[in-house]
C-alpha cells in the first residue's frame, strides 16, 4: 500500500472505523483507505449529516499492484475528506454516489469514460467519451496507447425525451452564435416556455490529465493555468498549494498574501465582464459599455503590474513569479477607489432600471432548497443563501487574518447572481487594500524539493467557486497521478433545473448570470 | 435616466485608434495578400472555438470594448458562418469539435479566409496532439492568417484585422 501515510492517531470518531491520517498543507485534510463497505457507510453518513461532495475520480494504480482506486474529497464537520477505495485490475467496480448525491453522476460517467471503473449508477451514456476513442478504449489506464483506433462514425447520444401536444425539441451546439465555447444544448418547449433542458458537454476535452502524467510536477504549472484562462490564477494556486504539500514546501509569508491579491483581482475582473456581459442580454447596451471599460483597464493595470493580462504563469509552486513595490500599491490603492466609485454608481443605474430589472427579476431562480440538494457550490450557491466559500469555511493563510466576508442573496434569480457580483466586488477591494496595506516583507518564492510525499490537495476558492487539485504518487514506481476539478461539475446541472419554465430567449441571460466553464469542466 | 446622462457624459467620447501602419504587424503571417480586393473593406468574422482554454475568447470579447471599438474599422462579429466572410478559429482542434469545425468551415460561401487565433490554434501551443487533440487548426482546414500569442493582446488581434483590410 504505497499510498498510506504512518497513521498519526487521528481519532476514529467519525463512522466507521477507518485508519485517518492528517496531510500536510494548510487545508484540513484527512486521508483514509477504505474498502467497499465503509465506502458507502461513510458517504451516507455525510449525506445525512449536511457533509458536501467536493470530487470524485479515479487513477490507475495496477503498476504499485493496487488495481484502480476510487477517490472522493467531501466536506463534513471541521474538515476535509479524502477516500479511497482500491479496486480490482481485473474488475473495476464501485458502489455508486449520484443516489445520494446527484453531482456526481457526471463525474461517475466520466470516470468510467476515462478509466473504464463502474458503478450501480442508472445512466451509463458517456460524457467526455463523444466519438474520440472507443467505447472499450479508457484513455487514463497507464496502458492505453495514444494510437488506438478512432472509430469512425458518430455514437448516438439519446437525450431525454419529452412527450405531449406540441412539444418540441430545439438543438443548440456545439458550435454558438457568439464568442464562447463549445457545448450543446437540447431543449424541449411549448411555444417559447422550456419543459426541460438538457446539456451535452466534453467537446472541448483534451486530455489534459493523460498530459499531466507524462509532465514534471514543477513544470506542468503552465498547462494547469491554461486549464481555463478566466480561473488561472485560481487553477495555478490550487496545482501550486497541491505540489507544496507532496514536496513539504513553505512558501515565504509575501508569497501567500501576493497570491491572495492575485485572486481577488481575478474575481474582480470576472466579476466587471460579467456584469458588462448580463446588462448587454438584458438589453442595456450602456452597462456593457461602461463595464467594459471598467474591466479593460482592470486588465491593463494587471498587465503593467503583473507581466500578464489574466495573470497567466503569476502562481508557480513555492510562491509567485512578480512582486509589487511602492509605487504599484499606491497604483492599485488609487485603482480601488476608482473602480468602487464607478462600480457604485453603475450600481445605481442598474437597480434603477426598471427595464433591466424586469429582466433580472425572478429569472432562473433557483431556490435553496433545490440548490442544496443538487450540490450548488460557489457564486451560484451563495446565490440562493448558501454558505459556500473556502475563504470563510476553511480560511488558509492569509484568509485567517483577513477575515472576508460572505456575500449572500436569498431569492437565487438572476438578479441574486448580479447582486452578488457587485457584493463581492465590494469585499474583494476592501480584502485588496487590507492585503496593500498588511503585505508582509520578505522573499515571494521558495524552492520546491523534489516531491516525496504520496498524497497532496490544494483547493482555491476561484470566482465561480472551489477549484481543486489532487495528487496521487507512487515514488516505488516514479508515477503520479494530477486530478483537477473545477466547480462547473456541480454547477452545470442547476442550469438546468434554472431555467424551467422560464422562455427560451432568456436562456443567454441565465445561462451569462451562473457563466458555467466549459474547457474547465471538459479538460 | 439623468444619471445614466451624466455617465455617458462623464466618460466622453474615447480617442478612436488609426488603421496601424503595415509595417508594425511583424507577427502577422498571412498567405497571398488578395484579402481586401476579394472581400472588400468590411470584414464579417465568424468565431468557433474548437478547444481553447478561453483565454483567447476573452480577448475577442476584449475586442469589443468602447477602447479597441473593432466595429470602427469595419469588422463585425456574426452569428451565423453564412453570413461570414472569415471564420475566427481559437484553441486546439479536440476531437470532438474537428467535425464541427469543418461543418462550419463548409458553411462559410467563398470567397473565405480562415484566421487562426492564439498559439494553440497556430501551432497547438501547449496542447500536443494526443488522444483527445487532432492538432493545430491548418490540421484540419487551410489556414491563410496565424495571430500568435498566449493569449494575443487585442491590439495584436486588431492590427491584424486592420493590416488585412487596409492593404
Ligand atoms: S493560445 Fe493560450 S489563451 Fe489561447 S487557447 Fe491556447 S492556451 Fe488558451
Amino acid at each position: 500500500m504505497s499510498f498510506v501515510h504512518p497513521n498519526d492517531g487521528f481519532p476514529m470518531t467519525r463512522g466507521p472505523a477507518v485508519g485517518w491520517a492528517r496531510l500536510p498543507g494548510p487545508l484540513p485534510v484527512d486521508h483514509a483507505w477504505v474498502d467497499d463497505a465503509s465506502w458507502r457507510a461513510l458517504c451516507e453518513q455525510w449525506h445525512a449529516q449536511d457533509g458536501r461532495l467536493i470530487t470524485l475520480w479515479g487513477s490507475d494504480e495496477r503498476p504499485a499492484g493496487l488495481g484502480f482506486v476510487v477517490h472522493a474529497v467531501f466536506t463534513y464537520a471541521d474538515a476535509w475528506h479524502w477516500i479511497s477505495l482500491a479496486t480490482p485490475g481485473d474488475r473495476p467496480r464501485f458502489s455508486a454516489l449520484s443516489d445520494l448525491f446527484p453531482e456526481a453522476a457526471r463525474l461517475e460517467r466520466a470516470l468510467f469514460d476515462l478509466l473504464g471503473i463502474s458503478c450501480d449508477a442508472r445512466d451509463k451514456r458517456p460524457w467526455l467519451r463523444h466519438e474520440a476513442w472507443g467505447p472499450a478504449d479508457f484513455p487514463l489506464r497507464r496502458d492505453f496507447t495514444q494510437a488506438a483506433p478512432v472509430p469512425k462514425e458518430a455514437d448516438p447520444y439519446p437525450f431525454v425525451r419529452v412527450q405531449g401536444a406540441g412539444v418540441h425539441e430545439i438543438a443548440v451546439g456545439p458550435v454558438h452564435a457568439g464568442t464562447i465555447e463549445p457545448g450543446h444544448f437540447r431543449f424541449s418547449v411549448v411555444g417559447d416556455e422550456i419543459l426541460r433542458l438538457e446539456e451535452r458537454l466534453g467537446y472541448t476535452h483534451k486530455g489534459i490529465a493523460k498530459r499531466l502524467e507524462g509532465m514534471g510536477l514543477t513544470d506542468a504549472g503552465r498547462l494547469v493555468g491554461r486549464v481555463c484562462a478566466d480561473s488561472t490564477a485560481a487553477y495555478a494556486g490550487a496545482y501550486a498549494l497541491a505540489v507544496e504539500a507532496v514536496s513539504a514546501c513553505a512558501v515565504p509569508p509575501r508569497g501567500v498574501w501576493l497570491r491572495a491579491l492575485l485572486w481577488e483581482r481575478e474575481r474582480i475582473a470576472n466579476h466587471l465582464g460579467d456584469l458588462g456581459a448580463l446588462c448587454q442580454d438584458g438589453g442595456l447596451a450602456f452597462g456593457h459599455t461602461q463595464f467594459g471599460l471598467l474591466k479593460e483597464r482592470y486588465l491593463q493595470t494587471q498587465a503593467r503590474l503583473f507581466g500578464h493580462r489574466y495573470l497567466m504563469d503569476t502562481i508557480v509552486p513555492g510562491g509567485v513569479a512578480c512582486d509589487i513595490d511602492s509605487a504599484a500599491i499606491s497604483d492599485m490603492e488609487r485603482e480601488c477607489t476608482a473602480l468602487l466609485e464607478a462600480t457604485r454608481r453603475l450600481r445605481h443605474i442598474i437597480d434603477d432600471h426598471a427595464g433591466l430589472q424586469e429582466r433580472f427579476l425572478g429569472a432562473g431562480r433557483l431556490d435553496r432548497t433545490r440548490a442544496r440538494a443538487l450540490g450548488a457550490v460557489g457564486l451560484a450557491a451563495r446565490a440562493s443563501g448558501i454558505h459556500s466559500d473556502l475563504r470563510l469555511l476553511w480560511p488558509s493563510p492569509p484568509y485567517d487574518s483577513l477575515k472576508a466576508r460572505i456575500c449572500l442573496q436569498e431569492q437565487g434569480d438572476v438578479a441574486a447572481r448580479v447582486a452578488v457580483r457587485f457584493d463581492e466586488i465590494e469585499e474583494s477591494a476592501r480584502l485588496i487594500r487590507v492585503i496593500l496595506a498588511e503585505i508582509p516583507q520578505g522573499p515571494v518564492r521558495a524552492p520546491c524539493a523534489p516531491p516525496k510525499g504520496t498524497l497532496g490537495l490544494g483547493a482555491v476558492e476561484g470566482w465561480r467557486g472551489p477549484i481543486v487539485v489532487a495528487i496521487t504518487r507512487t515514488p516505488e514506481c516514479a508515477r503520479h497521478h494530477v486530478h483537477i476539478h473545477d466547480p462547473s461539475w456541480q454547477n452545470w446541472p442547476l442550469l438546468e433545473h434554472a431555467v424551467l419554465l422560464d422562455l427560451v430567449p432568456d436562456f443567454p441571460l441565465i445561462n451569462k448570470s451562473f457563466n458555467l466553464a466549459y474547457s474547465g469542466h471538459d479538460q | 435616466m439623468h444619471k445614466l446622462l451624466r455617465q455617458i457624459v462623464k466618460t466622453g467620447m474615447l480617442r478612436s485608434r488609426p488603421c496601424p501602419r503595415r509595417d508594425r504587424a511583424r507577427d502577422i503571417h498571412t498567405s497571398p495578400p488578395s484579402l481586401a480586393e476579394e472581400l472588400g473593406r468590411a470584414l464579417a468574422v465568424r468565431h468557433v472555438d474548437t478547444g481553447s482554454c478561453n483565454g483567447c475568447e476573452l480577448e475577442i470579447q476584449a475586442l469589443g470594448n468602447a477602447i479597441y471599438n473593432l466595429a470602427a474599422i469595419g469588422v463585425r462579429l456574426v452569428a451565423s458562418p453564412r453570413h461570414a466572410d472569415i471564420l475566427l478559429v481559437t484553441g486546439p482542434v479536440a476531437r470532438a469539435m474537428a467535425a464541427p469545425l469543418r461543418a462550419t468551415y463548409d458553411a462559410v460561401p467563398a470567397p473565405k479566409r480562415v484566421v487562426a487565433l492564439g498559439d494553440c490554434a497556430c501551432g497547438c501551443g501547449v496542447y500536443s496532439p494526443n488522444y483527445a487533440t487532432v492538432g493545430k487548426v491548418d490540421d484540419v482546414i487551410p489556414v491563410d492568417v496565424a495571430i500568435p500569442g498566449c493569449p494575443p493582446p487585442p491590439e495584436t488581434i486588431r492590427e491584424a484585422f486592420a493590416t488585412l483590410i487596409c492593404r
